[in-house]
This record gives structure tokens, sequence and C-alpha cells, in this order.
């Protein structure tokens, strides 16, 4: 059983705390990646994990067993970077088995272990390159094999895919998914991609500022977000945000008069004259005609668009809620002139209140 | 066309200008070279000759001269040829364990002064070999390593690891530290993961270094020629000194024994070259 588990976990930089004491249970063969802005301490938290930075405080355990002393190399885990960090004097063949040469384990076995590497990544063609004759995307295999070849109880991955172009980076991400259903095991996975994130992750691990904002399923993340925050990371285009403030319990006076009753969610939750952001997806707001049928509370906005960004199989629309530009999308889209005026379908059951001061979310 | 047919002359003159202006520059660093080489095999009239002798005319007799006995102008060419190879051998080597571990720690880890620390070797480098070779004979004839193999290695290891620890640092600096804890990951302790895997990928810094402290020691004159007094420790370049006598100097002799000087350097710089060539161009490592 390879549980990951931190308690109360800190790393401090001289005077500077990089990471404020984070608690986070990994169950065995859980897909977890941590996301978050540069300077999150997503790296630095990794990092610790991995044994490459020591721990300031707190408890880091690996299959229950405690590690904060033991060096990477007794912590039986694998690690892939973001630069690959291959051996630029070996062979692919020699980058593949050099853990288990230095474990000193009897050539056939290397061998065996090497060839099954190579062939669950396709690398056999390649086995006498040195890593300048490789491409990136090749490179990335090499580094992802050199990291299976040793079964490790835990994989970490440092933002392994940012090196690459976009669609490869595309092509990547589904092979790392392949790999997880394929080895089954723990990975630990670090990115400031939230697309990365969302499709990857059995559970998301969002954090900002050395602490974690919020832990759950993408879907919880993309439909519960805690607060702002993480409405605007999580989700592409991010959630539109309007001030607004509430007008006795039941309607939220938007800023410029236009007033949107609270969503059910919320109902009951707010008072009088608070301040709150009003925030809804692109998802939930469609142009009359091209959008999903779906039952539940609707309002109607009347508004014009000031521009298009078509897609293929749908278009944003850009338009302006109160002197907030915001982002509509548009289903079965047609062409859009910009000044168009249209009839907006907003989703109310799926609209989200923040308290403006906290920006945590107000949610029964 | 016209103007295609200029812009092509234009840029035909300014080759021809380029390669002019390379020959000259590498005219004047070949010619004391060459001049050296030819008059180890030209006789002393000749060389002395006024006007100079433009067909020169090829004899031995300065290399037979020098390897034959003290009485036909001889000089111990074996004994020198040996301090040389031990001094310059036995400094390069320790220089560069000395040099190659401060430039690492330089390199990879943080400490106290650290800046302040290579501002100071550096600033060591600046002075004058020379300006030392006083105070440096006066405390090894104290300690009685005047005139001894050891003496001139020490002051060739103090001269070496400087400029060793500036170029290593510089090599170890462009490894990216994630092959290092790639390397820890993969099992590796920290030595081991220096001598598999930095090590090798900086191989060609530390030759160009090791070739540089090699051929700083083999060519030193200055403070060799103070402190080593006797044919059990002269170097070569201060075995020069053997051709000069109170009123003559046999130029003849002492480009032969310059020219033995040459060869072995030469060599060692042909076979190390791909990896100074290497060394120096050392951008093109990546992970």
């Amino acid at each position: 059983m390879t549980e990951v588990t931190l308690s109360n976990v800190v790393k401090r930089y001289g005077k500077h705390q990089a990471v404020h004491g984070i608690d986070l249970g990994i169950a065995d063969g859980e897909f977890v990646v941590l996301v978050g802005p540069s300077g999150c301490g997503k790296s630095t938290t990794l990092r610790m994990i991995a044994g490459l930075e020591d721990i300031s405080g707190g408890e880091i355990s690996i299959g229950g067993r405690v590690v904060n002393d033991l060096p990477p190399r007794e912590r039986n885990i694998s690690m892939v970077f973001q630069n690959y960090a291959l051996y630029p004097h070996m062979t692919v063949r020699e980058n593949l088995g050099f853990s288990l040469s230095i474990a000193k384990k009897p050539v056939a076995e290397i061998e065996s272990a090497v060839r099954q590497a190579a062939e669950i990544l396709g690398l056999d063609e390649l086995m006498e390159r040195k890593p300048a004759e490789l491409s990136g995307g090749q490179r990335q295999r090499v580094a992802m094999g050199r990291a299976i070849v040793r079964h490790p109880d835990v994989f970490l991955f440092d933002e392994p895919l940012s090196n690459l172009d976009a669609k490869l980076r595309t092509q990547m991400r589904v092979e790392i998914k392949k790999l997880h259903q394929k080895v089954g095991n723990t990975i630990i996975y670090v990115t400031h991609d939230q697309v990365e994130a969302m499709t990857l992750a059995d559970r998301i691990v969002l954090m900002r500022d050395g602490h974690i904002v919020q832990v759950g399923t993408p879907l919880e993340l993309f439909n519960k977000p805690v607060d702002t925050f993480v409405a605007t990371f999580i989700g592409s285009p991010p959630m539109n945000l309007i001030n607004g403030t509430v007008m006795g319990a039941e309607v939220i006076q938007l800023a410029d008069g236009v007033s949107v009753p609270v969503p059910s969610s919320a109902r009951g939750l707010v008072t009088d004259g608070q301040k709150v952001h009003f925030g809804f997806r692109a998802d939930n707001l469609m142009p009359e005609g091209h959008s999903v049928q779906e039952e539940g509370e609707k309002a109607s906005l009347d508004l014009s668009v000031t521009l298009t960004e078509p897609l293929g199989t749908e278009t944003l629309l850009f338009t302006e809620i109160a002197g907030t530009e915001v982002q509509a999308k548009m289903l079965n889209p047609r062409p859009v002139r910009p000044g168009e005026k249209l009839t907006f379908q907003l989703m109310l059951d799926k609209c989200h209140v923040f308290d403006a001061a906290s920006s945590n979310a107000i949610r029964s | 066309m016209d103007r295609n047919q200029s812009h092509r002359n234009r840029k035909r003159m300014l080759k021809a200008l380029h390669f002019a202006a390379l020959f000259m520059t590498m005219s004047i660093i070949c010619i004391p070279g060459l001049w050296i080489v030819l008059n180890s095999f030209r006789p002393t009239v000749e060389i002395m000759a006024k006007p100079p002798v433009w067909t020169p005319s090829f004899t031995l007799e300065h290399y037979r001269a020098m390897f034959g006995g003290a009485g036909e102008g001889g000089v111990p060419v074996f004994s020198y040829f040996r301090n040389s190879i031990i001094v310059s051998v036995v400094s390069t080597l320790i220089a560069i364990l000395i040099g190659m571990s401060g430039g690492y720690a330089f390199a990879r880890y943080r400490f106290k002064g650290k800046a302040g620390y290579f501002v100071g070797l550096m600033l060591f480098r600046a002075v004058p070999g020379v300006a030392l070779s006083l105070p440096l004979f006066i405390v090894f004839a104290r300690v009685g390593i005047i005139d001894t193999h050891l003496g001139l290695i020490l002051a060739y290891v103090a001269m070496n690891v400087p400029f060793t620890i500036w170029l290593t640092d510089g090599f170890f600096r462009q490894i990216p530290k994630e092959l290092h804890e790639a390397a820890e990951i993969d099992g590796c302790n920290r030595w081991q993961a220096f001598w598999r895997v930095e090590f090798p990928v900086a191989r060609s810094g530390v030759a160009s270094a090791a070739i540089f402290a090699f051929l700083t020691s083999w060519n030193e004159f200055a403070l060799a020629s103070q402190l080593t007094r006797s044919v059990g420790s002269k170097t070569m370049p201060v075995g020069l000194l053997d051709f000069t006598a109170e009123f003559t100097i046999n130029w003849g002799g002492m480009c032969a024994l310059a020219v033995l000087m040459i060869v072995p350097a030469l060599i060692l710089t042909f076979l190390v070259q791909k990896h100074l060539i290497a060394g120096l161009t050392f951008g093109g490592v990546k992970g």
C-alpha cells in the first residue's frame, strides 16, 4: 500500500515561508494533481515529497513510513522533470537502465525491465540514441520510461509537459493517463495548467500562496468552487464575476440596476445589503435558440455582443452586464456581428454567489 | 542585375580583405615558432648571418651537441625533461582535483561569503607570480624545499587552482541541477551522482582546465628560475638558460631545446583538441 500523507508540512526559506502547513492524504493508486499559479508552492511541495528539499516542519509519510529524513534514493519514488533531465552522455538504453545498474541488479533483469518499459512507451527503435538526437516528445517518453523501469511506489511529475508544443502536449497527456491505467501506481503531478489538471486528475489540489485552497474531483472544483480564486482558475473561459448587492433576501442588484434573483443554492444565506460577487460560467449564459434545453429557473437578458470567438462547435460571445465584460456561449453557432442585440438565457440554478469581502462561496 | 553584380563584387572584396587580415594575424602568431624550428636545424653561422641567408641548409648539429657530453655544449636534456614532466603532471593532477572540487562547490552549494571567496581567488590571480618569487624563495629555503620537485609543484598548484576553479565552476554551472537530482532519485548518493553523471557530462570542461593548467606549468619560467638550482629539479624553460654564456648566446642550441619543449605540448593539445573545443563551446549540452 503506497498512500502518501502530508501532515502540517511547512517549508521555510530563511524568513520567507513558501508552504504553510499543508495537510493532504493521497490514496494508493490515486492520480493527484497539484495545480496553482506560479509561486504557489506546488513544486516545492512535490520536491519535499521527493526528498530534494528539506522539510522545515510537519511530516511526510509514504506507504506508512515517515520519510522526512530519508534521502531521495530511499523513498522508492521516481520523478519526471520539466526539462526531462536525461543523462546526456548515455544512450536511451543506459538512461533507462541507470537506476537498476546503480542498484547492482543482474544484467538480465535490467535488460528485461528496460525492454518492458521501452515496449510500453514505444521506444524500441531509439534505444541506441543519445538524448541530443531525440525530439522533445521522445525525450519526454524516455524520461517517463526511466521513471517506470524501477517500479516505484509513487511517481512524481513536475510540470512534465510545459516544454512541449500544444499538439504534442495533448498527445502526451493521453499517454500519461494511459500509463496510469496500465501501471496503476500512485501519481502526484504538478502543473500550472488547469486543463491538464482537469483532464488527468482523480483529485485536484488547488494551491495558492503556500496554502491549499480546495481539494476535490475535477467536477467538484468546477461545479462547487469554494471561492472566486477557484472559480476563475478552474475552467476555460474563467467564470464570469459581477459585483452586486443583496436587496432584501431574494434579489441581487448588479451595478447598473440590472437585478437577478438570488440562486436557489444561496437562498437564505445572504443578508440584506451584503456585497457579493455574482458568478456564472459562459455555458450558463446562452442566446435563445442556441442553448441547451434544460429545466430550471432562468432569467432573460437582452445584451449586445461586442466580440465573437468562433470555435467551430460553439462560439464564444463577449458582452457586457452591468459594466463588466462577460463571456457567453452559443451552441450551433450562426454568424454574429459585433453590436448585434440578442436575448440571452441565464441558468439561475447554475449561478454562484461569493461574499465580496472574503470572496468565499455562499452555498448551502 | 547591376545592383546584384556590384553587391557580389563588394562581398568578394570583403572576403579577400578578411583572408588577408587573417593571414597577417596568423603570420604574427606563427612566424616566431617557425623561426625557432627552422633555426634549430641551421648552422650557427647562418643564424647570425647578416644579411640573412634565404636558402637554409640543414644540420642536426645542435641536437647532436645538446645530447652530447658537457664539453661539447651538451645539456642534461633528459633530466630537464623528466623534471618538467614530473612537476607539470603532478601539479596539474593536484590542481584539477582541488580546482574541480572547488568549482563544483561554487557552482552547486550556497555558503556564507561565497561571492567574497570567489573574487578573492580571482584577485589572487591578478598578483604576478614573479612578485611572489622572493617571499616564496625565503619561505621555501627555510622549510627546506627549495630546489626540489615538491617546492615547484606546490607553487604551481597554488598558481593553477584559482583558474581551474573559475573554469570548472562555469562548466558545472551549465549542467542543469535536475541532472544530479534525477540521479539521486534513481538511487545514487551525492558522490555517485557526481562521478556517474555530472563528471562525465563536464568531462570536456575538466579536460580543457587540465590542459591549461598543464601548459602553464610546462612553460613557466620566472618562478622556476628562482626556485630551482640543480639538474635534479631544473625544468626545461630554466634549462634554456644553459645556452647563455657571459658574452654569447647559443641560439641554435636554445632553439633545439625549445623545439623539444614544444613537441610534447603540441602532441598533448592535439590529443585533447576534441575535448578542448567541445569544452569551450559547452552550451550544446542539454538534458
